[in-house]
């Protein structure tokens, strides 16, 4: 079956690629390693080919090679029959090309975005009416056509972005990580408009994802690692060799990450990952199960997500032992940390945060989901002390933040969507700025800035400026900045935005023996298998609260005959797409 | 059919278009267009002036007498002066070294017995003036030099004497008849203030572009390079002749400064100078692909010349040699000698034609660098 398939694959793709790279290779001045090595691939007609790999493996530089935007240093790629190089304008009239950070024109309405693009592909006047009524329909932004692009959600900017690129029918489609940072919800419409005109346009589509469930769904896949390619196919190619190396154990509910934390520490186990009530291991090659383990072990199907890291592990030089951390102390009298109890925010007429309340106990790992918009940043920088609450009650480690003394704030570390660090820096002076910042003694900011750079794998970089690193390495680097000052309670704010599967797995790992110090953890994400790694989470949208509770009940609630064991992201997308529920309801 | 080769005209109005929505829709761009010239215009019309005025002046006389009563209350008529009088020397230099005064008027005490007729020795007047403004100095030498030679004609007069002068200096001031320093500071103000509005307004758009990421998506479609450019010069064109227009009508209706050139004239060269500042802006953003930084490099490499290079406040005549050369490469000297010669000589073939070309020559010369900068390309 899985064969017949990649055959299929590999005949469309003699027939005629759209794309066809030969022995490409690029080098930036100032970078040790080339960004791309001797790369060939093709992308056929009709199909999704994905560019997949960790941070800095060159997917971006492969990119904006396609589209003429850089130029090899060696090899060539062919588009549409025209060689890169030759007659590039001609090129850009039939591809669509959407970069990571689609820059749209945040002054200008959705509609005056959609009209310039169409100006610039000089779209016939008279198609247009049918061709944006057409593209608002899909992206469901046709109530939107008169709102400042600057005005939309995130996801809303992203579907804006595709509609923008698919202005003139394109040929070959080129998307950059579209759905970075963009909510489940957003992320399945996005697919779905891409494979709607996949089918009926013939187009074919070459996109780079750090979403793995997003490259299983692609009929070819091409692994790009360190600027070679590491294999390519069809994504059930990469697993077929897994068969029989992939286990679930099952724990109990509020033991899953204890259960996966001992299982990674088994000499056979190249990874373990928590995946709903159970924890998904894969064994390294030759070696079996234990018998009669208890709680048992069950044989899985492989997913793409195993294969990848499989492959990439066995790349990798070695394995980091589990994150040192200083237990904290037991609280005396305070077991809930955080609490919130109606808290609004007004921005004008407009409610970002409507009457929130929860609480989060010391050592616990508490997530705050929602579709973009939904009101988690802004309750974020509340609790923070970066906003001001309209009304409501909240205290953090007993106080509120914004009118805290310093030595309250201490006790807090920060991490910010967007890793706020000094790009001009070296690693090393960041650390010891931020180590500063905090009131660290000159013995003490040694100790942790030796503690830092060995745990974070940060030492053979220390002399780096922060702005050069790859985005894995700055929030490894914006995590230790973070942790320098050993705080009790940790904010992190879509801290694995754009992060690759491996450095995301690095950074649970310490969230994880966080936690077990009992330090009290409260994070956004979009990630939803990352939300199984919470002991309890709130899900908002609108501003206010669907569901509180842990993983297993948040997918309980979302059990339906025809969804008998939901993933998180079905039970988001179920709670996120329910008719507004009544206030208190529950 | 090459979609690409044609609709070049369809895709540069859609970058007008999109251009002039965004400058009508941010209030940074209109308030660079026409806040700050009319800012400009009235801190250096009403606050500056390079005539020195109301001068405070200590005046000693060791041995007051007549005479020098008479003398000082020639200072007290003056327009420049307000003069205070001091009891003695030491007061006097002790008001000089405060501040309170910025020259003093010493006559000795044998003034009035050295100025009888027949005194073998000439009478002295000793004046003493702040240096630290070495222009303000100069001109406070001459005014009270002038002060000096009114009451000795005066003086003379009243004694039936005549100043007896082998040559008489007969000045006639052209142009600029009156010295009033406004007439000459507004004309060369908006040769400045064009060139923040051309150099710093697309300096800064460009790199706004490069730093919100608006360009990347867009530079993989059919568009060309020469559409990106004039797309963005011909709004910033038109909204630079804009503060253009609003500053030549201040000048004009406000601060009265006479106009003798021909309009059309001043029309070309502002049309020119306008052009040479906006290629110097898109040089500017091809570079630095920031807005702090643009800004910063639009300022040292556009502003501060303008102001300092180009004949404006600083006559170009009396720089070093080095300095002299390369006033040449700033476009403003150009510009300002038009504006001085429009405004206050009228249409003078021999000044406006070089100047006219030599800007002309620098709007070609940084239009042609950028568009040979700027690339559909990120590296």
């Amino acid at each position: 079956m899985t064969k017949s398939m990649s055959e299929t694959m590999t005949e469309a793709m003699a027939a005629a690629p759209l794309l066809h790279a030969e022995q490409v290779s690029k080098s930036f001045a100032g970078m040790a390693r080339a960004a791309l090595n001797a790369v060939s691939l093709c992308v056929p007609a009709g199909a999704v080919t994905g560019l997949i790999g960790p941070d800095a493996a060159g997917k971006t530089t492969f990119m904006r090679l396609c589209c003429g935007l850089l130029r090899p240093d060696a090899g060539r790629i062919t588009v549409l029959d025209r060689q890169i190089g030759r007659d590039d304008a001609a090129i850009q009239a039939e591809i669509g090309y959407m970069p990571q950070h689609f820059g749209l024109y945040e002054d200008l309405t959705v509609a005056e975005n959609l009209t310039l693009y169409a100006d610039l592909h000089s779209v016939p006047q008279a198609q247009r009416p049918d061709r944006f009524a057409q593209l608002l329909d899909m992206t469901q932004l046709g109530h939107f056509t008169t709102r400042l692009a600057g005005r939309l959600s995130g996801g809303m900017k992203q579907k804006l972005g595709l509609a923008c690129t698919l202005v003139q029918p394109p040929r070959l489609l080129l998307l950059d990580e579209p759905t970075v940072g963009v909510d489940p919800v957003s992320r399945r419409e996005l697919w779905d408009i891409v494979y709607r005109l996949v089918a009926t346009d013939g187009m074919g589509v070459l996109l780079c994802t750090a979403y793995l469930d997003e490259a299983e769904r692609c009929q070819q896949v091409v692994l790009l690692h360190e600027g070679a390619v590491l294999g390519s196919g069809h994504p059930a190619d990469f697993t077929a060799h897994l068969n029989g190396r992939v286990f679930g154990v099952r724990g109990a509910a509020n033991q899953r990450r204890a259960l996966q934390t001992q299982l990674r520490q088994r000499p056979e186990v190249r990874d373990a990952v928590i995946d709903r009530d159970r924890v998904r291991v894969l064994l390294a090659p030759n070696t079996a199960p234990p018998a009669n383990a208890a709680p048992p072990w069950v044989p899985l199907a492989p997913r793409f997500e195993d294969a990848f890291i499989d492959r990439l592990l066995e790349q990798a030089t070695q394995r980091h032992p589990p994150m040192q951390v200083a237990a904290r102390p037991e609280p005396s009298a305070l077991a809930e940390v955080i609490t919130v109890s109606n808290l609004s925010r007004r921005f004008g007429a407009f409610v970002a945060v409507d009457q929130v309340s929860f609480a989060v106990r010391r050592g616990e790992i508490f997530g705050l989901l929602g579709a973009n918009g939904a009101g988690k940043s802004t309750t974020f920088r509340m609790l923070c002390g970066l906003l001001p609450a309209s009304s409501g009650q909240l205290s953090v480690a007993g106080v509120d933040l914004r009118t805290a003394a310093a030595q309250a704030r201490a006790r807090i570390g920060y991490m910010s969507q967007k890793f706020a660090l000094y790009e001009v820096l070296s690693v090393e002076q960041n650390l010891r700025f931020f180590g500063r910042a905090y009131g660290l003694n000159r013995q003490r900011l040694r100790e942790r800035l030796d503690w830092a750079l060995n745990e974070f794998g940060l030492a053979p970089l220390r002399q780096q400026n922060a702005g050069l690193l790859p985005l894995g390495f700055k929030q490894r680097l914006a995590m230790a900045a973070a942790l320098l000052h050993e705080p009790d309670i940790l904010f992190l704010d879509e801290p694995t935005s754009g992060v690759d599967p491996l450095e995301r797995r690095a950074f649970w790992q310490r969230i994880d023996a966080l936690a077990n110090a009992g330090v009290t953890i409260l994070i956004t994400t979009h990630f939803m298998d990352e939300a199984e790694y919470c002991d309890r989470m709130i899900i908002l949208s609108q501003g206010r609260i669907l569901i509180e509770g842990s993983p297993a009940e948040v997918r309980a609630g979302a059990r339906r005959p025809e969804q008998p064991d939901p993933s998180m992201e079905d039970a988001f997308i179920h709670w996120i797409s329910q008719p507004a529920a009544p206030e208190h309801a529950a | 059919m090459n979609r690409a080769a044609t609709g070049g005209g369809i895709r540069l109005k859609g970058l007008i278009i999109k251009e002039s929505k965004q400058i009508l829709r941010d209030p940074s761009s209109l308030a660079i267009a026409f806040l700050m010239p009319v800012i400009l215009l009235l801190l250096f019309g009403y606050g500056v002036s390079l005539n020195a005025r109301h001068i405070p002046i200590a005046l000693v006389a060791d041995a007051p007498d007549q005479t020098s009563a008479n003398l000082f209350a020639h200072f007290a008529q003056s327009e420049s002066f307000v003069p205070q009088h001091a009891p003695d020397l030491r007061t006097a230099e002790r008001w000089l070294r405060e501040r309170r005064v910025d020259a003093l008027v010493h006559l000795p005490a044998d003034f009035s017995r050295r100025l009888q007729p027949g005194s073998p020795e000439s009478a002295p007047v000793q004046l003493i003036v702040n240096g630290v403004d070495a222009n303000q100095a100069r001109l406070i030498e001459a005014y009270v030099q002038a002060v000096w030679g009114l009451w000795l004609s005066d003086h003379l007069a009243a004694r039936g004497h005549r100043l007896n002068r082998p040559i008489t200096l007969e000045p006639r001031i052209w142009f600029n008849p009156e010295l009033r320093s406004r007439d000459y500071l507004v004309p060369g103000l908006i040769a400045v203030i064009m060139t923040l509005i051309g150099a710093l307004l697309t300096a800064l758009v460009m790199a706004r572009e490069w730093e919100r990421g608006t360009l990347e998506a867009m530079m993989v479609t059919p568009m060309r390079v020469n559409e990106l450019i004039l797309g963005k010069l011909l709004p910033y064109f038109v909204l630079g002749m804009g503060g253009m227009a609003l500053s030549v009508a201040m000048a004009r209706w406000l601060f009265e400064v006479p106009f003798l050139g021909s309009w059309w004239l001043l029309i070309v060269s502002s049309a020119v100078f306008l052009l040479a500042a906006l290629g110097m802006g898109l040089l500017i953003s091809v570079t630095a692909r920031n807005q702090f930084i643009a800004s910063l490099i639009s300022i040292i490499v556009t502003f501060l010349p303008a102001f300092m290079l180009s004949g404006f406040i600083f006559d170009i005549g009396s720089m070093p040699p080095v300095l002299q050369a390369l006033t040449h490469l700033v476009a403003a000297r150009y510009f300002v000698t038009l504006l001085h010669t429009l405004f206050l000589a009228g249409d003078v073939p021999g000044v406006i034609w070089p100047n006219l070309l030599a800007l002309a020559a620098l709007a070609v010369v940084f239009l042609a660098a950028s568009r040979r900068k700027i690339r559909k390309s990120l590296e």
